[in-house]
């Protein structure tokens, strides 16, 4: 209990108090705070627990680097996992818990795993599962277990309760980043009149210099942003770039209701914007690094510029006796920021040379400062009480026992550029020794870095950073950047880790992951040496930080134990995203019915009017059955089966793929595609047609019919058709430029309508009593194409004698703006012929008593034989698929499984479609066979199905077969027949 | 994400493309009976780093098929021709005015 609230200063609203929880304790603040420092105010130490030896865990930091503060967020209807408290805007309503702590982070019972240490070192999993008790069940036991004990905060259950959005940005340049170097670079690029997006992680922009607690700079961010918004730039406030693509787009997230106490209804929680920029410039500055000494996680440890934050930004005091531990020039600024709000200051600096002005500062303020001094040893178990000092000579540290009582250490070994961005697009990081971090290098992309993002630490010299930056873009000047200082004037001192001789410190380099610096030498002595392997070895860096605290010093750790320079060391692959992004965001509205684009036929509300109900049929809603008064499917599917075949029934097929083929060489075009011959198709008749792909094997089936010498009109099944027109247009473009013929989709031109049973003929000539649709006239295969008279009009229809149902039938097709019409018309007339509306359904029932096959048979796999049209490709020309379906393993037709008929030993018995057929008493592997669907057959008065199997019906005559459904728990005996199950001659549709 | 230049329809997102593979593979005449041709233009493919040349076809779009020059490597592209011979004709005059 020792962060207090400052009596006056930052940039809070002390007159808009907000109140929130704490596991449940209210938490005061003020709006302007974060979870973290309105948590300090209220005294708070421990916030979280280590993920493997759940040690107490503090406020670590004030940024996205948060280590420490992680916590699960109920907020509005969102519940959110390892939130980082440092960016949560505080807000009534906001309910906040601490993550890995049983029953709380304050008193954990999980924190015996820190006894249990050297058990869990690095390669834990990998040495105890795959060890002695590999293959055994050894780990499914522990999963359970160690799950528990091993985890960040749990995801909710439930699906995503918020909305979201995507939207699609352009512009000329986007900055990354509204510090100093990014607002420069903005005004500048806004000014020279070019379009600029500024996006800006944090609630306000500024960056560090909201940190400052100096009026001047804050009045400055404050004129730059209104220069850039006058001069039409778009600036974006709490939106993250969490990643760069190919062609200069950048991934963005807008959080716009998060830090809103009343979440406005049915706005996006946040937004997925996609932005295509012409250039990008990162002026995402730097993360401090802290260093690795003994028992570096104790509560009250925090980043030096963290403490400054706290401070000027927030008004609170993390403590009252502040120690800084540094290693460069950056810290006295954060301790004078401390000192300034009167609270005891002592300064650790690692050099042994610091300079004269700085130390006159500490003088000035009161500060006390010892040189050569490294932190070696944080005393304090749940919250730090002091620190042990060594001091450094050259690269030993040598202790005596020195200790400096203190609540709050600021620590700092410098700082690493954020480069992540630019790394996503390839660029290598570069060591570099000024600065003491990895740097990006250079792009043939017209992006590139500025100010802390590029090394850059030295106030003085970002404006010159950024204004190159900015130009080297808009000049797209390849040459050298102006020669800038990176890092400070003043060299930082490189120190990664303190080390004493003799004596075992736990220093953690990944608080996230609890990861130590033993960690990395055991890696290393294991053999894990490559950059990637020790990664995977120790799990550094793969937390939510993704190595933003413990990279670095995992790398440098690695080189020491290897002797070796830290380039050599190499850093592994920053992927996107930068931060944690909602899978909602990214999925926006596309989810549950948006998922996909839904095809209505033009009769669709006709059928809902008759109470039918929709099924899919991929992209396609169709009607299902229409039941009568209290019939279940079953029945109404039967019942229409039957009735169509007795009377007459007429059903939707708007689905169908149609396509316009047209042109001189319409008709060699077609020749070519489908397996039988069309060349000599006449005017006026239609042919039933099968294509296959270049590999022999079949693509679809459907009619093609003459309307005029060079115009034909081709359906395809639904589920192929735009598979088909892509491979049309892939031979027409691509293979045959030679061809005069032209391909148009008129699927949704034309609404269709099938009429079919034994009455269809007087059922149609109703609609078209002008037209002769005798056999003579109008005989199986024969085109029509008239008008018909609708609301005055003349609509053109076009017709022909098809059938899929076996019946005598007929296709109609008519403008699609009038489809509704004519089958509400033909629904009206069929009560005088006591016909039907027959679905999805029925449709299956009638086809599959025919054995006509579709998409379910039709599967990819099947060739012209296996389907039973072998006698339908032609041997007197050449088509698609003609020589690679001669392949032997094609050909084998004893090996492969063709299409039967299937019905049950005992009638009264079923089978479900997807069932496998085996030989009796050999259940086991992937059969002889399979069943594609299964239908009752009214006609037949018992279930029937088709199917695949092994050499066909003939192999297997006087045999039965078990239809396997392990699924479902049952075996059927089930005979094979012929797939023609239902008037094999085709009396009833040819008569 | 990538965007392609279609000649018929300008600057658009890769989304309404479908990638179409090797736009370098010459299939066989139709009256070509060489099973080996027909199994090489259909199965064989390379997997080159660097340039390739590629069909992209516009599905979301005007429905025509392109050639593009593609770097696997960088995934720049190149130049966008109609694959149409007798469209690349007409595009490359077109341009030339």
């Amino acid at each position: 209990m020792t962060g207090f609230r400052l009596q006056k200063g930052g940039l809070i609203d002390r007159n808009k108090p907000v109140t929130f929880t704490f596991d449940g304790r209210e938490i005061d603040g003020f709006e302007g705070d974060v979870a973290t420092s309105a948590l300090l105010a209220d005294g708070a130490r421990i916030v979280g627990r280590g993920f493997k030896y759940h040690r107490p865990r503090g406020i670590m930091s004030a940024g996205a680097e948060e280590g420490g503060a992680l916590f699960s967020a109920q907020d509005g209807n969102a519940r959110v996992a390892n939130v980082k408290g440092p960016l949560v805007e505080v807000h009534e309503g906001l309910a906040l818990f601490g993550q890995n702590g049983f029953p709380s982070v304050t008193f954990d019972l999980m924190a015996i795993n820190s006894l249990f240490n050297p058990f869990l070192s690095a390669g834990f999993y990998y040495k105890t599962f795959m060890g002695p008790f590999a293959n055994t069940r050894f780990w499914m036991f522990c999963e359970r277990f160690i799950r528990k004990a091993a985890g960040m905060g749990t995801a909710s259950q439930e699906p995503d309760p918020d909305c979201y959005d995507v939207a699609h940005g352009f512009c000329d340049m986007l900055v990354v980043g509204a510090g100093h170097s990014g607002l420069i670079a903005a005004v500048k690029a806004a000014e020279a009149g070019k379009s600029v997006w500024l996006v800006e992680q944090d609630f306000k922009a500024g960056g560090w210099y909201l940190s400052s607690g100096d009026e001047e700079k804050l009045s400055w961010v404050q004129a730059m942003v209104n220069r850039f918004l006058a001069a039409g730039g778009h600036l974006k406030l709490r939106t993250t770039a969490f990643g760069l693509y190919d062609g200069c787009v950048a991934g963005l997230i807008e959080r716009c209701t998060d830090h809103l106490a009343q979440k406005p209804e049915k706005s996006p929680r946040e937004v997925f914007h996609i932005l295509r920029a012409k250039s990008i410039l990162l002026a995402s500055g730097a993360t401090e690094r802290s260093i690795a000494f003994g028992d570096n996680d104790r509560p009250g440890i925090m980043n030096a510029s963290a403490v400054q934050t706290y401070i000027n930004r927030y008004a609170v005091a993390p403590g009252k006796r502040i120690i800084f531990a540094g290693t460069h020039d950056g810290i006295y600024e954060n301790a004078i920021a401390a000192a300034r709000a009167g609270l005891h200051v002592t300064i650790l600096d690692s050099r042994k040379q610091v300079d004269e002005a700085l130390l006159s500062l500490c003088a000035h303020h009161d500060i006390d400062h010892i040189t050569s001094a490294v932190p070696v040893r944080a005393i304090g178990r749940s919250s730090l009480s002091a620190i042990e000092y060594g001091i450094k000579t050259g690269q030993e540290v040598t202790v005596s026992g020195q200790r400096i009582a203190c609540d709050v250490l600021g620590v700092s070994g410098g700082f690493s550029a954020n480069i992540q961005l630019i790394s996503h697009r390839g660029v290598k990081p570069l060591w570099d020794d000024a600065a003491l971090c990895f740097l990006s290098g250079e792009t043939d992309e017209p992006i590139t870095l500025c100010g802390g993002a590029d090394g850059v630490f030295e106030e003085s010299e970002i404006e010159a950073s950024a204004l190159d930056g900015v130009e080297r873009l808009l000049t797209k000047r390849k040459s050298a950047r102006v020669p800038v200082v990176k890092g400070w004037h003043n060299r930082c001192d490189r120190v990664f880790e303190v080390k004493i001789a003799n004596r075992k410190l736990k220093s953690f380099i990944d608080p996230q992951h609890d990861v130590t610096t033993a960690d990395i030498r055991q890696a290393k002595q294991e053999g894990f040496i490559s950059v990637e392997h020790m990664k995977r070895y120790t799990t550094l860096g793969m937390a939510t930080d993704q190595g933003r605290n413990g990279n670095v010093l995992g790398i440098a750790t690695m080189a020491e134990a290897r002797n070796i320079a830290i380039a050599e060391v190499g850093v592994t692959t920053f992927r996107p995203p930068f931060m944690p992004v909602s899978i909602g965001a990214l999925a926006g509205r596309s989810r549950g019915h948006h998922w996909q684009a839904l095809r209505r036929t033009p009769m669709h509300e006709a059928h809902l009017a008759q109470g039918a109900p929709m099924t899919d049929a991929g992209p396609w809603h169709r009607a299902w059955y229409y039941p009568q008064k209290g019939e279940t499917i079953t029945q109404a599917y039967i019942r229409e089966t039957a009735r169509t075949r007795q009377t007459v029934g007429i059903v939707d097929v708007s689905t169908l793929g149609k396509i316009a083929v047209q042109g001189p060489d319409a008709a060699v075009f077609l020749n070519r595609v489908y397996c039988n011959g069309f060349a000599k198709l006449p005017i006026g008749k239609a042919r039933y047609g099968i294509m296959l792909r270049d590999d022999g094997i079949v693509l679809d089936d459907g009619t093609s019919w003459r309307l005029a010498e060079d115009d034909f009109f081709m359906t395809t099944t639904t589920a192929q058709a735009g598979e088909v027109m892509r491979f049309l247009e892939e031979l027409r473009q691509t293979r045959w430029p030679d061809l005069k013929v032209h391909l148009t989709s008129v699927t949704d031109q034309w609404g269709a309508i099938a009429i079919a049973g034994p009455q269809s003929r007087e059922l149609l000539q109703t609609i078209i009593p002008d037209e002769d649709v005798s056999d003579d006239a109008f005989g199986f295969m024969a085109v029509m194409q008239t008008t018909i008279q609708m609301d005055g009009t003349d609509v053109a229809i076009r017709a022909a004698r098809i059938s899929f149902s076996g019946e005598r039938a007929y296709e109609v097709y008519i403008e699609a703006s009038y489809a509704k019409a004519l089958w509400e018309r033909l629904v009206s007339l069929l009560p005088e012929f006591d016909g039907v509306c027959y679905g999805m359904e029925a449709l299956g029932a009638l086809r599959i008593e025919k054995g006509h096959v579709t998409g379910a048979e039709l599967d990819g796999r099947v060739t012209l034989e296996d389907a039973g049209f072998g006698a339908m490709a032609s041997s007197k020309k050449d088509f698609i698929g003609n020589i690679l379906r001669k392949r032997p393993h094609l050909r084998d037709h004893d090996m492969r499984q063709q299409l039967v008929g299937i019905a049950p030993l005992e009638t009264g018995e079923t089978f479900n479609a997807g069932a496998i057929l085996c030989e009796e008493g050999k259940l086991s592997g992937f059969g002889e066979g399979w069943i594609s669907a299964v239908t009752y057959s009214p006609a037949l008065g018992k279930w029937i199905g088709l199917g695949f199997v092994k050499g066909g019906a003939k192999n297997w005559e006087g045999v039965s077969l078990i239809a396997a459904d392990p699924v479902n728990g049952r075996n059927t005996k089930v005979t094979l027949t012929s797939p023609h199950m239902f008037d094999p001659k085709g009396g009833r549709m040819h008569g | 994400m990538l965007r392609i230049n279609c000649p018929f329809c300008g600057l658009r997102d890769h989304e309404e493309f479908s990638y179409e593979g090797d736009a370098s593979i010459s299939y066989p005449a139709l009256d070509n009976h060489d099973e080996e041709a027909w199994y090489r233009a259909v199965f064989l493919r390379k997997n080159p780093r660097g340039p390739h040349l590629e069909y992209w076809y516009h599905s979301a779009g005007c429905r025509m098929w392109l050639k593009v020059e593609r770097d696997t490597l960088t995934h720049e592209i190149g130049s966008v021709v109609p694959a149409h011979s007798g469209y690349a004709k007409q595009v490359a005059k077109r341009k030339a005015k």
